[in-house]
């Protein structure tokens, strides 16, 4: 069965290794560019992947501009909507740099945007951490298909795709390898 | 995980590290300005205790109040239970209620196996007679691995009255399913019969056991389940099995002191070793409600089963 359905799925590959260094690059830009200078400004990575992304954002403005951003990672496990679908997920790492998130504009970093529902969380989350200045958005991936009210301040490539295909960022520090492919016919979508 | 949570033996090497590694993140909760998740919004947390405690009822509570759930406390003093009602109905009055949990601390080994025949929700329990208490060994593996940094390998002797001790059972079964090695110590009077079919060495002697051990867990002397005496005197047992400074001495440099609460000061342990650096008695207590939450979170943070 599983031969089957394996048979059957395609996969495209959306950015290289190099195409998603350069997408970094342009959101620290745009971070530095945004925020005119990214002062008074913390990063916070959604785990799995936001984590590393948020790290990479930070180095990367710290090699435009020497401007050092604190960088930490908010997991959103316990604030999700959906945790009566399936078994208790195991919990990601939430470290808020030390000087906290009040007063200071956090940017959230996440690989895929695609129903909002893990930014809504995130909202939640970060309400129980301190009160920021303002809250911003940054996304490797915008595919789309929001169910909330939600917008991306730094998007990384809009990504047009059918409910039934499955985005999947991988990078370096989780999967051994970057890029981004887009993979179709493997089923419903999962978050 | 299963759908309760009635012995230590109930959970394999992964699941137990899965509850630590949970129990470490939701200890951050406890350091913020907010101590509260949504996430057991909705559900019912029903403690029903028919012994007395104070930290562990309170640390449940504490536990599910910060995940948001609503928690019903029942004590048997008071209630229908002082009028006579058995656990059975009491059960199924809990059941008619709607509790998603029950977190249970009877006095009769086994009383908890039997609730969860009764009702549909999870069952915790919270110390049965003289049989287990598998939230208390959790967080005791906790505060050994959160001070020492594993505990796979570490060699725990636990002191006391092992014969009266639910903490003392539980503890053995999950260090052994977690890898510590454990030498029970204790006079021949308070070591249970068939103590050689645990996973645990026993001793008769303290002193040859501190100098190589890496946790010391100190427990209570429980003269209200004591019907006879089980040793001379009060005196003669603290000289031969009591932990002192002089004792507390004997152990190797990194080695912490471990009391599950509540302690006889100047009996079990003294005061000099209760308050000394090396004493995680409090730390216990706080590490209490980061494990409690995410049993609570592991049992009831999902779908239904």
């Amino acid at each position: 069965m599983a031969h089957a359905e394996a048979a059957q799925t395609t996969t495209k590959t959306i950015l290289s290794g190099a195409d998603l260094q350069r997408v970094i690059d342009r959101i620290a830009h745009q971070i530095l560019e945004k925020t005119r200078g990214a002062g008074d400004t913390v990063l916070l990575g959604i785990p799995t992947r936001g984590a590393p992304l948020a790290r990479r954002i930070a180095e990367r403005i710290e090699a435009f501009e020497q401007v050092r951003v604190p960088v930490g990672s908010i997991d959103i496990t316990l604030y999700r909507d959906d945790l009566r679908s399936q078994a208790p997920r195991p919990l990601g790492p939430t470290e808020v740099p030390q000087g906290g998130i009040d007063g200071q504009r956090v940017i959230l970093v996440d690989d895929v945007l695609f129903r909002g529902r893990t930014v809504r969380a995130a909202l939640d989350a970060l309400r129980d951490l301190g009160r920021p200045s303002a809250v911003q958005l940054a996304v490797l991936v915008d595919r789309g298909h929001r169910e909330l009210p939600i917008r991306a301040d730094y998007v990384g490539k809009n990504l047009p795709t059918a409910l039934d295909e499955q985005v999947q960022v991988r990078l370096a520090e989780v999967d051994g390898t970057d890029g981004v492919m887009i993979i179709s016919g493997s089923g419903p979508p999962s978050i | 995980m299963s759908r309760h949570l009635l012995s230590a033996a109930d959970l394999d090497a992964d699941e137990a590290t899965a509850v630590l590694d949970t129990a470490a993140e939701m200890a951050n909760v406890a350091g913020r300005e907010v101590k509260k998740l949504p996430t057991l919004r909705g559900r019912t947390v029903v403690n029903l205790f028919y012994e007395d405690s104070t930290r562990t009822r309170i640390s449940f509570e504490a536990a599910a109040k910060r995940l948001s759930a609503d928690v019903i406390n029942f004590s048997a003093k008071g209630s229908s239970v002082a009028k006579g009602e058995s656990l059975k109905d009491t059960a199924l009055t809990l059941q008619a209620m709607g509790a998603d949990a029950v977190v249970i601390r009877h006095g009769a080994s086994g009383a908890p196996h039997r609730l969860a025949d009764w009702v549909d929700g999870s069952v915790i329990n919270a110390g049965d007679g003289t049989h287990e208490h598998p939230t208390q060994a959790l967080l005791d593996a906790y505060t050994m691995r959160a001070r020492l940094g594993r505990l796979a390998g570490l060699k725990v002797a636990i002191v006391g009255d092992v014969l009266h001790s639910r903490v003392a059972r539980s503890n053995v079964l999950l260090l052994h399913t977690l890898g510590a090695h454990v030498t029970l110590v204790a006079p021949p009077t308070l070591l249970p019969v068939g103590v050689g079919a645990w996973p645990a060495d026993t001793s008769f002697d303290l002193d040859a056991v501190l100098p190589s051990s890496d946790v010391v867990m100190m427990l209570r002397v429980q003269r209200e389940r004591m019907g006879d005496s089980f040793f001379p005197s009060v005196r003669e047992y603290s000289r031969r099995y009591g932990l002192d400074g002089a004792r507390m001495r004997q152990l190797p440099a990194h080695a912490i002191v471990m009391h599950p609460g509540p302690m006889i000061r100047g009996m079990e342990i003294a005061p000099e070793v209760a308050d000394s650096p090396r004493s995680t008695i409090t730390e216990q207590v706080t590490n209490g409600v980061s494990v409690r939450m995410a049993v609570l979170y592991l049992l009831l943070g999902g779908m239904n089963q």
